[in-house]
């Protein structure tokens, strides 16, 4: 296995490192100018402005596991055990735990006890 | 019939790899599965209590504002997002050694590792940095018997400190130690000022008000609301009160909060704490026991061990796992400064 990686993937490497570095950089301006127009659009539950975050991580999220980690070399068989299984499980126990906890709210919200005073 | 036995004995017969990865590797990867399902949980758990409490959690640009050697400068994120480029820069140093490996070129290997280990030592000093900063706090701030807690603000809004306007008054409170105690309990250090002097301070400087943990949502019934003070109140930021109602909320104190700790921090909602020590600190462990695996691998590249064993696979391995603690990082950071 892995006779084609003898090849340097030098370039590939710093390549990846520049986009990572932009992204990084990007997120980091969105984060302090927070513009009015992302901040202020809701979008399922959330601003636009935090999904293009949630986006962007996902995207370096890719890059570091595809290159650095070079998913992009294995079977497609051990891609699919390692990467199908975790995105599976925390898409069902975020979706479920983000449900339960703003129902939370809402009960408190409506509810009788009153506790922020 | 002969060619299927001859198969047969060839998978089983060992040295078959499932899935094209050799037993390490693939070990390695079904870690990596358990451990980000295990930080996934957390995280989770984090979003849960946060949606839960989605109208008074802290806002992490004004807990995480300073920056080395930049005291009393307001710099949100940017020591961060340094953190952030100094452990994807080790990861690229760590991937580098990885490709120098497969090119069987020790002194090289030997290079990108020891520079990988840098890396991750200047990171783990800089979360402890973090760590110290958000555990001396700054501002200080008071809770009440409700147990929310009450920031301090001027008529522009900007954040006061409890030195700048608390009074000193006469009193005789000496912290309760082991030592004096009938039970040898003691007590933890007490706090610079008394709720009496901060309540007597805000008394003699009539152009404080407090902020409450409270988000303010521009709404109509927040808008109609006497009690607010709605000159300064921003959308998504955290409500003031008006001077009269300040008082009122003032006298419903209790403890004087400075920095944080597992009970209760000067930040707002007690979980924010809880969560931030709890995930930092997880991922912090990990990147220690990453540099100290990274220091045994690099030691062994020193050897020779590799290069007797005409193969860097154990660098890859552990290449893995550092690649692992870069990308979870990315999702903290996302989740705890970003969003």
């Amino acid at each position: 296995m892995a006779h084609d990686t003898h090849a340097s993937n030098t370039k590939r490497i710093w390549f990846v490192f520049g986009l990572l570095s932009f992204v990084t950089i990007v997120e980091v301006y969105l984060g302090i100018e927070r513009p009015h127009f992302l901040y202020f659009t809701n979008i399922l539950g959330m601003n636009l402005l935090n999904w293009v975050f949630i986006i962007l991580t996902l995207y370096k999220a890719y890059y570091i596991t595809w290159a650095f980690m070079h998913m992009e070399g294995e079977k497609p068989s051990l891609r699919w055990a390692v990467v199908g299984t975790v995105v599976f499980l925390i898409l069902y126990l975020v979706f479920i735990l983000l449900t339960e906890g703003s129902y939370v709210h809402d009960v408190f919200k409506v509810g009788t006890i009153k506790w922020n005073f | 019939m002969g060619t299927t036995v001859t198969t047969t004995a060839n998978t089983w017969g060992g040295g078959n790899e499932p899935m094209g990865a050799s037993y390490g590797k693939l070990m390695m990867w079904f870690f990596i599965v358990s451990d980000a399902l295990t930080f996934s949980g957390f995280l989770a758990a984090y979003g849960f209590s946060r949606f839960k409490f989605i109208d008074n959690w802290p806002i992490a640009d004004e807990v995480f504002t300073h920056f080395p050697f930049m005291h009393g400068v307001e710099a949100p994120m940017y020591y961060v997002a340094l953190m952030t480029f100094i452990l994807i820069f080790s990861s690229v140093t760590m991937v580098l050694a990885v490709d120098a490996g497969h090119q069987m070129k020790q002194k090289k290997v030997a290079f990108y590792m020891l520079l990988t280990i840098v890396g991750g030592l200047i990171f783990v000093g800089s979360q402890a940095w973090e760590w110290k900063n958000f555990i001396t706090g700054e501002f200080g701030a008071v809770e009440t018997k409700g147990g929310s807690i009450l920031q301090f603000v001027n008529k522009e809004g900007e954040r006061v400190k409890l030195a700048d306007f608390a009074a000193t008054l006469h009193e005789e409170r000496v912290q309760h130690e082991r030592k004096n105690g009938v039970w040898f309990v003691g007590e933890p250090s007490l706090p610079s000022y008394s709720v009496a002097e901060v309540q007597a301070g805000f008394k003699a400087h009539p152009d404080l008000l407090i902020r409450t943990e409270k988000i303010y949502r521009g709404t109509e019934a927040e808008k109609a609301d006497k009690t607010l003070y709605n000159e300064l109140n921003k959308e998504k930021h955290k409500t003031v009160l008006t001077r009269a109602e300040s008082e009122k909320m003032l006298a419903n104190a209790h403890l004087v909060v400075e920095g944080a700790n597992l009970t209760r921090n000067e930040y707002g909602s007690k979980l924010f704490a809880d969560f931030f020590f709890f995930i930092t600190g997880f991922h912090g462990f990990h990147v220690f026991s990453g540099v100290i695996i990274n220091i045994i691998i690099y030691l062994n590249v020193l050897l020779g061990t590799y290069e007797r064993r005409k193969s860097y696979e154990m660098v890859e391995k552990v290449g893995l796992y550092w690649h692992f603690v870069d990308l979870v990082w990315v999702f903290v950071f996302t989740f705890f400064y970003l969003v």
